[in-house]
């Protein structure tokens, strides 16, 4: 098989992905406890209102044609009005989508511009006081929970230093990303902590491999022998880890989000859930699943940049 | 004054059963255009002692003794002017043509490396002469399998790969560990005829390391034989196979077939292999060795001058069998 032919089969592969994401969606909307209509009406609702949403939502008719009916909105942008804030849910996320992505693509470029040199100097200095330091700094790191690393950082840096703001988001790119400075170490450290692991087994995986030893004897500088031939091969196997982990990340934005007061999807979802806003915890879960295949995919382009190896 | 000078070379692996005694006294030298041979049993430390050379061991090997450059102590010397000196001056070839290329990267970005770090050519001189070097090892339509992967080459593709990587900078010595063992016999030829012209042209100098007794009479000028991480005998090819002093050669090449043959190689010989983690105190033959006498289980026997341009390390070499030539 050919690369570009392998290139086209990972593409086709999201459609059935986005498929099965469409159909868990619709059928957890369904299995969420209480009806959708008794939500929406609350108490006063009578039994006449009732029928009649129903037959608005479309609940009255075969669970077949619904999920068509779900389908053809997907399909077309139409997810219905968000209950608690009175407007269309698509244009909800739209606002708050970008603040997550921006948060957890933060995250990610901290944690890669801490854990990828301290891994090599962890693994060129394997069981040594540096490499020893280094893991027990990043073990520290990976147990801490999330809202109390998220506090330290808030009490520290915000309250006590002044150095950051202690919530909200900001108007302009540059003010976006001081808002978002804190929460993105918050969230990013046990990523970066699994990174930092991952990576230095895998450099020390690497370092004694034949083809390292003959980029030696070609008298090749040696940050050529690291990158090139260390990191590159060391790589492949943690950029697989960064997609899988790109999930639990956003699991972590909910909690980064409250903490931090930050407008994001992560926030929007808690309060929604609170809420019992429907249309916004289905939409947001289809718009978090999509997300985070569309990270997978990004993975694999990667993967197979890195290693001629994959797709032939 | 000899090119490489290597002195009193040891090598201890240290390991979890306890120290790996894999090279253990061993000297020799290389003089400018010189062809030199190793030989020797599986496990007698050839590749520990190409790869000591250039300092490639890592850190479980301690190395002992000094090797010379051109005069200057390559352990000792600052990293900068080792790195010049390796893949510039003395070159490579690995024994494993399977694991010494970089499985991600192009041949041919493998071979350009090597003229980035030690010529001034720029990208397109450096890719014609990329071409050149797969031409010249026999790789048919070099310009289609510069930007091919290792994957997408054979086994002896491979080998010949990396001979052309080792030669890209001209060096002035190739230490070669078997680099024809996944050749087929006439690609075999083909590429010492080649490390020969080179060595004839240019003046390189080559160490070649092989199981095979016939490649060596054929292209080595002296041999140096190898046994339990020890030097045994170094000499002429001529008088070492002529007039073995050493009762182990004296073995090995009564272990070859007849003169006619065109191969020889190397059949092992009856009795244990040697145990380098508990070093004997005698020789290391003794216990295989029909000519063995008291002083030999006792007593190394020091490696001494037995003919001009001979040495060996045998209490029997005097009693052992002339060779019917
Ligand atoms: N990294 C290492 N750690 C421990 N022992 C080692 C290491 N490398 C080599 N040895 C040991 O050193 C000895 C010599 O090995 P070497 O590879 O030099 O043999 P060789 O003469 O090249 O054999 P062959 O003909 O099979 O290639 C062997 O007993 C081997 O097990
Ligand atoms: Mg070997």
């Amino acid at each position: 098989m050919s690369r570009g032919a392998w290139l086209l089969a990972r593409l086709a592969q999201i459609v059935p992905t986005f498929l099965l994401i469409g159909i868990a969606v619709f059928v957890l909307a369904r299995l969420l406890p209480g009806n959708a209509v008794m939500a929406m009406l609350g108490e006063r609702g009578t039994d006449e209102m009732v029928a009649r949403l129903t037959a608005s939502l479309g609940l009255d008719k075969s669970i077949f044609a619904q999920f068509v009916a779900f389908l053809e909105g997907v399909a077309s942008g139409r997810l219905g009005d968000s209950l608690a804030f009175r407007i269309p849910v698509t244009r909800l996320i739209a606002e708050r989508l970008p603040v997550t992505m921006l948060l957890t693509g933060l995250a990610v470029a901290f944690a890669l511009a801490a854990a990828v040199p301290l891994a090599f100097v962890a693994a060129l200095n394997a069981n040594r006081w540096p490499d020893l330091l280094i893991r027990a700094i990043f073990q520290v790191g990976l147990s801490s929970p999330i809202f109390y690393v998220g506090l330290v950082l808030l009490t520290v840096f915000a309250a006590w230093l002044r150095l950051f703001p202690v919530g909200g988001y900001g108007d302009t790119m540059w003010e976006h990303i001081y808002h978002l400075f804190l929460p993105a170490i918050t969230l990013g450290l046990s990523f970066a902590a699994i990174v930092m692991r991952n990576l230095r087994a895998a450099i020390l995986g690497v370092i004694n491999a034949e083809y390292v030893d003959f980029a030696r004897a070609k008298g090749l500088r040696g940050s050529v022998i690291l990158l090139r031939h260390v990191l590159r091969n060391a790589l492949i196997a943690t950029v697989t880890l960064v997609g899988l982990e790109i999930g639990s990340l956003l699991g972590g934005a909910v909690i980064t989000e409250t903490v931090f007061a930050v407008p994001g999807v992560g926030r929007l979802m808690v309060d929604s859930i609170f809420a019992r806003d429907y249309p916004v915890i289905q939409a947001l879960t289809l718009a978090l699943a999509v997300f985070v295949s569309l990270a997978f995919l990004l993975t694999d382009l990667v993967q197979m940049w890195l290693d001629p190896r994959v797709g032939r | 004054m000899s090119l490489l000078d290597v002195v009193d070379l040891r090598v201890t692996f240290s390991t979890p059963r306890g120290p790996v005694h894999a090279v253990d006294g061993v000297s020799f030298c290389v003089a400018s255009g010189e062809v030199l041979g190793i030989v020797g049993e599986s496990g007698s430390g050839k590749s520990v002692t190409l790869r000591a050379i250039p300092k490639l061991l890592h850190a479980n090997a301690a190395v002992t003794g000094t090797v010379r450059w051109r005069g200057a102590d390559l352990h000792t010397m600052p990293a900068e002017d080792l790195r010049r000196v390796r893949g510039g001056q003395i070159a490579t070839v690995f024994q494993e043509p399977m694991s010494a290329l970089n499985p991600v990267l192009p041949i041919g970005l493998q071979i350009d490396e090597v003229l980035t770090a030690h010529t001034t050519l720029d990208t397109a001189a450096r890719r014609r002469r990329a071409v050149e070097l797969l031409g010249l090892v026999g790789i048919a339509s070099p310009t289609t399998r510069l930007d091919q992967f290792p994957h997408e080459f054979s086994g002896g593709m491979r080998q010949r790969a990396m001979i052309a990587i080792a030669l890209a900078a001209a060096p002035a010595l190739l230490l070669a560990d078997e680099p024809t063992t996944a050749l087929d016999v006439t690609i075999q030829d083909q590429i010492l005829k080649l490390l020969l012209r080179l060595v004839a042209d240019l003046g390189m100098s080559l160490v070649l390391v092989t199981h095979d007794l016939g490649v060596i009479a054929e292209t080595c000028d002296r041999v140096a034989v190898m046994y339990a991480g020890r030097l045994c005998e170094t000499g002429s090819v001529h008088n070492v196979f002529l007039r073995p002093q050493h009762a182990y050669t004296h073995a090995l090449l009564r272990s070859m077939p007849g003169e006619g043959a065109a191969r020889a190689m190397l059949v092992p010989i009856p009795g244990q292999p040697p145990r380098i983690d508990r070093p004997t105190a005698g020789c290391a033959f003794a216990p295989r060795c029909s000519f063995v006498e008291d002083l030999c289980t006792t007593t190394r026997p020091p490696l001494i001058d037995v003919a001009p341009q001979h040495r060996s390390a045998c209490y029997a070499a005097a009693r052992l069998p002339v060779r019917a030539a």
